[in-house]
């Protein structure tokens, strides 16, 4: 058994983990497709108006690093390109391609590979980046982006530490498919070249746990449980309590020699390489004591949350709040309209006794329970402080960057202060800030070049009248000779 | 369907204000009782005069300020520093005496600067130093019901008699000492020491002040006391004398007015057990926590402002 590590604070939260096994979504009339990726980039459609796709045919491709390739999850008719709300934390409308399902579900076929050794690395991560696979665990990075590390890499980290209340995807995910995720972590393993191979799941997961050594075998990866802690799944605190490093802040795992990888991306790396799949579905958990019956289905990427909310029976009475995520660092969504992504781990409704009395916010007393729970060791309290009072200076010095928005400080707090969202809107006032000292500067450079310039062009005239003067004074000259000598 | 969108975290809160003052007040319960044993009825009136008098100042106040009196009486803070304020006060002071300094606490110590939250000095010990420095003879009439007459605590009484050149074996076969320090009162210390513990072991406080403070003083006490035991009096009589742990465990832990970080923390309780003892030594007044209290409290921010999470 390996001695494993802690990482600061951190909080035991037990929600209700729903074990039921996975159903499969029925299929839904129209399925949705954001063109939005992360950080503003988007994918361009490829499709027209009106054209028939197939399952697993590509409807956009990915226009840089950041975007991957989607694909259509059924075959049907585009019957749309427009703007719809998307799941994004200001639940605003964007482009979407939208597809009218036929209910043929006919799918392009499928091109398996049976050794993938004899594939170069190179081609590997193309086949990925053309599968459209991104991280599954929520952050949805392109996963061949991420592959095509330049550093060396050491080890590989496939990241089952479902730490998040509520959220099962990734157990039940292994305990049904843990042969394809082993073989989908060789195949990553193999592509970076990465000399051991971790599989990190969490202690109070001992079915998926048993799943993974049979699957295991006599492989070289290495399986370890880990405790129960929110948050052990965000990367830079596994790689901690797996290995003891820390990684700083301002670094990425890969330039300490670590990749993570979540235990789903594995098993589409695995789906993509071996069965020649696009990525077009995924597990995601539907629960929450607004859900009648909560389940994990196995979802068409683009489905409507209102199909999946239907399949599992409807609405509790008491419903009040519909998040796209956990309960810690889930997005509330506006809309049931809103429809799956790639990123889409769980889908939660809430009722009102679930969620914080967030009416009753008291001052706060400086106990410092956020500072004991802060897994980046942070003092929330003091970045509270100087948040409120506009310190921004202060709050740089207290690392407000460094904080991971886990929300382990707003849930201890006895005074119920919403203090990650208060960080979010310090963070946003910051960088608000930078760029109009960014753009000021522009205009200040612009303004002295400008003024200098036309110093410049004042002298050159001032020089070509002086010019001009002394020609004059000299044809003058010249003409008086003239006239003296006449 | 439709819903509200607010930011995340969504699990509900795992605590209350509320509740940590309610479990600071249960944690005083043994010290109370102590007091009853030691006092009587008498305990109990000042108890009454100084908690009606917070919740009275409280909602006056709050009512001024146009805060919410009712969430705001029952976040218990009024009651905790009033509970505390009594158990200060001889219990045979007159009646004016606890409301003058109840109302001191509550108004001007606690809601002058801002209320819940934001006064610089613990609102009980500001109250107690206004009363001491203001009608010292009433705070000092301590009235053990063993005693005829109203008697000197044991601090005091070494105090003066160290002052007259007596030396402390002399001082120590006073009928006014128990087995480690002041008849009866030893008791209330330890049952102080007892609610800390339950405070510790229910996480309310961190072990960082208590522990600090106790150090504080204790090193020093120790120090001097192997160097010339005639003259200065053991740790153990320091520990158990005045309200040592009263002031460890519930007052420098007072979160509002100490330090707020695990480093700061120890600072602070370090800054404060020390101040405790070259108060109590060489200074004008026998006990001495109010003062390294507010003394302590004054130094807490500059030390919040030093301390700063490692740069990674």
């Amino acid at each position: 058994m390996t001695k494993l590590a802690h990482f600061h604070g951190g909080l035991a939260i037990t929600a209700d983990k729903c074990a039921n096994p996975i159903i499969d979504s029925s299929l839904p009339g129209e399925l949705i497709y954001p063109l939005l990726q992360r950080s503003n980039n988007y994918a361009l459609p490829i499709v027209k108006l009106g054209e028939r796709v197939l399952k697993g045919q590509m409807i956009a491709s990915a226009n840089s690093l950041f975007s991957a390739p989607i694909h259509a999850a059924s075959s049907g008719t585009v019957k749309a390109i427009e703007p719809r709300i998307i799941a994004h934390p200001s639940n605003l409308a964007d482009d979407c391609i939208i597809i009218e399902t036929d209910g043929l579900d006919a799918a392009l076929s499928a091109i398996p590979c049976f050794d993938y050794q004899q594939e170069t690395p190179e081609n590997l991560r193309t086949k990925i980046h053309q599968a459209g696979i991104v991280g599954l665990g929520g952050a949805a990075f392109p996963t061949a982006t991420k592959l095509s590390t330049e550093q060396d890499i050491h080890t590989l980290i496939i990241n089952a530490a479902e730490c998040e209340p509520y959220i099962s995807c990734d157990a039940s995910l292994i305990r049904q498919k843990a042969e394809g995720i082993v073989q989908g972590a060789l195949i990553l393993q193999y592509i970076l070249q990465a000399k051991h191979c971790i599989i990190a799941v969490e202690e109070n997961m001992p079915e998926a746990n048993q799943a993974l050594l049979q699957a295991i075998n006599t492989h070289s990866i290495q399986l370890i449980s880990v405790p129960a802690i929110y948050p052990t799944g965000g990367e830079k605190q596994l790689i901690q309590v797996l290995t003891g490093t820390k990684i700083p802040a301002k670094c990425l795992p890969t330039e300490h020699g670590f990749i993570c990888q979540n235990v789903g991306t594995a098993y589409a790396v695995y789906q993509a390489i071996i069965q020649g799949l696009a990525l077009t579905e995924r597990i995601i958990t539907v629960t929450g004591k607004g859900i009648k019956q909560p389940q994990n289905i196995r979802t068409r990427i683009g489905t409507p949350i209102k199909h999946l909310i239907a399949q599992s029976g409807g609405y509790n009475k008491k419903v009040q709040r519909l998040i796209m995520g956990g309960s810690m660092m889930g997005i509330a969504l506006s809309s049931d309209e809103i429809a799956v992504t790639k990123a889409t781990n769980c889908i939660l409704a809430m009722t009102s006794n679930q969620q914080e009395n967030k009416s009753a916010e008291m001052p706060c007393i400086r106990c410092g329970d956020c500072a004991a729970v802060c897994p980046v060791e942070l003092l929330p309290q003091q970045l509270y402080w100087y948040g409120r009072s506009g310190q921004l200076d202060q709050c740089q010095n207290y690392q407000l960057f460094s904080c991971i928005e886990c929300g382990c400080c707003d849930v201890v707090c006895p005074s119920h202060i919403p203090l990650v969202q208060q960080f979010r809107v310090t963070k946003g006032e910051i960088i608000t800030k930078e760029k109009q000292a960014v753009q000021s500067n522009l205009a200040k450079t612009r303004f002295q070049n400008q003024q200098q310039r036309r110093a410049r062009e004042e002298q050159e005239q001032l020089a070509k009248a002086e010019k001009r003067k002394a020609i004059i004074e000299k044809m003058k000259a010249a003409s008086l000779a003239k006239k003296k000598s006449l | 369907m439709q819903f509200p969108t607010t930011s995340s975290p969504f699990t509900p809160a795992s605590n209350t204000v509320n509740r940590v003052m309610l479990q600071v007040l249960i944690a005083l319960l043994p010290a109370i009782g102590i007091m009853f044993w030691l006092f009587g009825n008498t305990l109990l009136i000042q108890l009454l005069l100084s908690c009606s008098t917070a919740l009275l100042a409280e909602s006056c106040i709050l009512w001024l300020r146009k805060k919410p009196i009712r969430m705001h009486l029952l976040d218990l803070s009024a009651l905790v520093s009033a509970v505390l304020l009594a158990l200060a006060i001889p219990t045979v002071a007159p009646w004016w005496i606890s409301v003058s300094g109840t109302l001191f606490a509550i108004i001007i110590a606690k809601h002058l600067y801002g209320g819940l939250g934001y006064n610089p000095f613990n609102p009980a010990m500001a109250g107690y130093v206004f009363l001491l420095i203001s009608f010292p003879q009433q705070m000092t009439a301590w009235q053990l019901p063993f005693d005829v007459i109203s008697s000197a605590t044991v601090l005091d009484h070494t105090k003066t008699q160290l002052g007259l050149d007596f030396s402390l074996d002399k001082i120590r076969t006073s009928p006014l000492f128990g087995y480690a320090a002041g008849k009866g009162w030893e008791y209330l210390s330890l049952a102080y020491l007892l609610g800390g513990l339950w405070l510790l072991q229910r996480k309310v406080i961190s072990w960082h002040i208590p522990v600090a403070v106790l150090l504080g003083l204790t090193i020093p006490a120790l120090t001097a006391y192997l160097i010339d035991s005639s003259r200065f009096t053991s740790p153990l009589f320091q520990l158990f004398s005045g309200a040592t742990f009263c002031g460890a465990f519930f007052i420098a832990t007072d979160p509002v007015t100490a330090a707020t970080s695990n480093k700061g923390r120890l600072i602070f309780g370090a800054l404060l057990g020390s101040l405790i003892y070259i108060i109590r030594t060489w200074g004008g007044y026998p006990d001495a926590i109010a003062f390294a209290v507010l003394l302590a409290n004054l130094a807490a921010p500059s030390i919040d402002y030093y301390i700063r999470p490692k740069r990674t």
